[in-house]
């Protein structure tokens, strides 16, 4: 049955087919030669789940082994994180690597080799995989891990689907005591005093920092820094259930607003509000996981906030030498455009060079755009400047970067590329990313 | 000593809903199904989360023969007995061809009679059970689209209704569920009403409160008791021309 098909920011939309299916022979059964692609929860922001058939792995969500002593977990790949959270959290564990919403599935968290907070400390997600199996384009499945079938582990962490169907999935957990993370926030005049605060404070577990993007002179890159770490059942001083998952999402975005709503007066305003909340220098407290790692999970359907015609995440890193140049450019130019991000997240990556992950030591910056009339041309001009420090821009939220600046950005894409053709020569597992960027299909 | 319950045709999604429901009220689960290997994730992922012991049995509910010996076989005599499996079918197909026909009346009627009818005696005797029957709306009057599943359905309420008079008087329950449309595999591929479609959770919840309450019948979700109380008063005459 065709379905209209989108991912989180709602573009691009493809009509496609739509396979679902319970266990793994039933997968091979009705893969029938199409081009396709695995999608998950559609949490990504662009088009690398997209193709004129997808697979929707939501059905295929079994936990199938959990070790409670060594903290070891293999499920199928179709499981959100929001589940699993809720059997480890009660028995004292927690996702090793997290992104900034738990609605995604393990599968598409080993696809995008997901980043969170820790990444300084614990690097991405793949870093915690022990094993997985992967349904490949020569119709078998094949176990692999960083000792075993090297070749196709390092190209389907971050390999955005296109080594075939990650099916199960077997990784390392984190201990934790209690649910709950003691939080420090401080704030940071402008970008310069930011970055010396991320670099004092690199031995912190999490550490993220909310920017406001459209602050000039002397506040010019002001920030608001969290550094977080999982908190000791001494800590907490609430007498409520020390290891308590959250239950569920109180509000929902009943609608699209309308896209005049989300303007430079506006997120000036939200942004001079959300810094003035925080009315002293540093400020520490004891908050639960959920509101700590999934702020926006609260509000289901946040993405309505934009209106319907969406919006572009970019999201780029640079490496360290170039950081601070590199961002007081790119966030002039923001500021210039008046094209204010709403929601701008700023990170300093630890060590990782991997094959075709994204991190790379140094700082990365999200960031939110209305869809309005200039704004992908502009996003080509930022991807220059990107590109020409040295840096690259995240695949699994990317919709429009063009080939040239993914073949410059991305050094193994090369070796990439010959592995995908080694485990899928006839081109079965195609996505639009993968053909805008020239990869496969 | 832990309660059992037994849901027969465990590969549908109200089966694996109910499977979690029970689990997580202390029940040990027994999951009977035609494919084993449909059912193995199935009851490493309840045996993890619900934290309780989960068997798995073969149980072809065509193969009427069978089911003295699979009834004889079983790890645990069950407290609960849920009778899930169905199917839909192709009215149309099942129009023009015995066999498909044949399947929806099995899959539906007489392979759950057989099943239900040991599972009523052993009770009876035992003076001691619960059995559930997960009937259909699709039961309650005969439309052209899906009459053959429809009147399978409606012998299987009538069935599940004369049981519960027998088994009245030796203390065994019996628990009519008439579900609406439900977001399982069954219906795919059909566009439903969202509002009157509802979670297989949310039908395992009603189904568990339901039996912990001594309902006889419940519809599920309840909205659906006011519409086929609507749609049976329309009278035949009109009805028969009406495109249902």
């Amino acid at each position: 049955m065709k379905k209209l098909i989108t991912n989180w920011n709602h573009y691009p939309v493809v009509e496609a087919d739509e396979i679902s299916f319970d266990y793994d022979r039933e997968l091979t059964n009705k893969l029938n030669g199409f081009q396709t692609i695995a999608h998950g929860n559609g949490r990504c922001y662009g088009d690398a789940s997209l193709s004129t058939s997808v697979i929707n792995t939501l059905r295929y969500d079994k936990i199938l082994s959990f070790d409670e002593q060594q903290g070891i977990i293999t499920c199928q790949s179709g499981i959100l994180l929001s589940d699993l959270l809720q059997v480890i959290v009660p028995r004292g564990w927690f996702l090793p690597v997290t992104p900034g919403t738990k609605f995604i599935t393990v599968g598409g968290a080993v696809a995008s080799d997901v980043h969170g907070k820790n990444h300084h400390v614990d690097g991405s997600f793949s870093r915690h995989v022990v094993s997985m199996s992967v349904l490949t384009g020569l119709d078998e499945k094949v176990i692999c891990s960083p000792t075993q079938n090297a070749d196709l582990f390092w190209a389907t962490c971050g390999g955005m689907g296109l080594t075939g169907v990650v099916l199960e999935v077997s990784f390392r957990l984190k201990k934790i005591e209690t649910a709950f993370i003691s939080q420090k926030q401080i704030k940071a005049d402008n970008l310069d005093e930011a970055m010396v605060l991320f670099a004092e404070h690199s031995d912190h577990t999490y550490s993220v920092a909310w920017i406001d993007c459209l602050k000039t002179g002397n506040h010019f890159g002001r920030c608001i820094l969290i550094l977080g770490e999982h908190s000791t059942q001494g800590e907490v001083k609430s007498k409520r259930d020390c290891l308590m998952p959250k239950e569920k999402s109180l509000f929902s975005m009943p609608c699209h607003l309308p896209s005049f709503v989300l303007n430079g007066w506006s997120v000036k305003a939200f942004n001079a509000l959300y810094y003035a909340k925080n009315y002293q220098k540093v400020m520490n407290s004891c908050v639960h996981y959920d509101g700590f790692f999934y702020p926006l999970d609260s509000i289901l359907n946040w993405n309505r906030i934009y209106g319907r015609k969406g919006f572009v995440q970019y999201q780029f890193v640079l490496p360290l030498q170039n950081s601070k140049e590199g961002l007081k450019n790119i966030l002039t130019r923001i500021n210039k455009m008046g094209m204010g991000s709403f929601l701008a997240v700023l990170k300093l990556f630890g060590e990782q060079d991997d094959l075709i992950s994204f991190p790379m030591k140094g700082y990365t910056l999200a960031l939110d755009f209305p869809m309005r009339p200039g704004l992908l041309d502009f996003l080509d001009e930022l991807d220059e400047v990107v590109a020409d420090y040295g840096g690259r821009i995240y695949l699994s939220k990317d919709a429009r970067m063009k080939k040239e600046i993914f073949w410059d950005t991305y050094p193994k894409a090369g070796v990439f590329k010959d592995i995908l053709e080694k485990y899928d020569p006839s081109h079965r597992y195609v996505s639009g990313l993968s053909k805008r960027l020239k990869l496969k299909g | 000593m832990s309660r059992n319950a037994l849901i027969l045709g465990a590969t549908s999604d109200i089966a694996v809903a109910l499977a979690r429901k029970f689990g997580t009220n202390g029940y040990s689960i027994t999951l009977a199904a035609r494919n084993l290997e449909k059912i193995r994730a199935t009851q490493a992922d309840i045996k993890i989360r619900q934290r309780v012991p989960v068997e798995i049995v073969s149980f072809d509910a065509n193969d009427v023969e069978s089911h003295q010996a699979f009834y004889e076989s079983l790890p645990a005599k069950p407290d609960v007995v849920i009778s899930v499996f169905g199917l839909l079918g192709n009215q149309t197909e099942a129009q023009q061809n015995w066999k498909s026909c044949q399947d929806i009346l099995y899959a539906n009627f007489i392979g759950a009679v057989s099943i239900l009818n040991i599972v009523a005696n052993d009770m009876e005797q035992r003076r001691h059970g619960v059995i559930i029957g997960i009937s259909s709306v699709a039961g309650e009057r005969g439309r052209q689209s899906n009459y053959i599943y429809g009147s399978a359905k409606a012998g299987f309420t009538a069935y599940l209704s004369g049981l519960r008079n027998r088994l009245c008087k030796s203390n065994v329950h019996v628990l009519t569920v008439k579900p609406g449309f439900v977001k399982t595999r069954m219906i795919e591929n059909i566009k439903t009403p969202g509002p009157l479609t509802s979670l297989p959770s949310r039908v395992a919840d009603d189904i568990y409160n339901a039996m912990a309450k001594g309902r006889n019948t419940i519809y599920t979700s309840s909205i659906w008791r006011p519409i086929m109380y609507a749609i049976k008063s329309i009278p035949e005459g009109l009805f028969k021309r009406l495109k249902l």
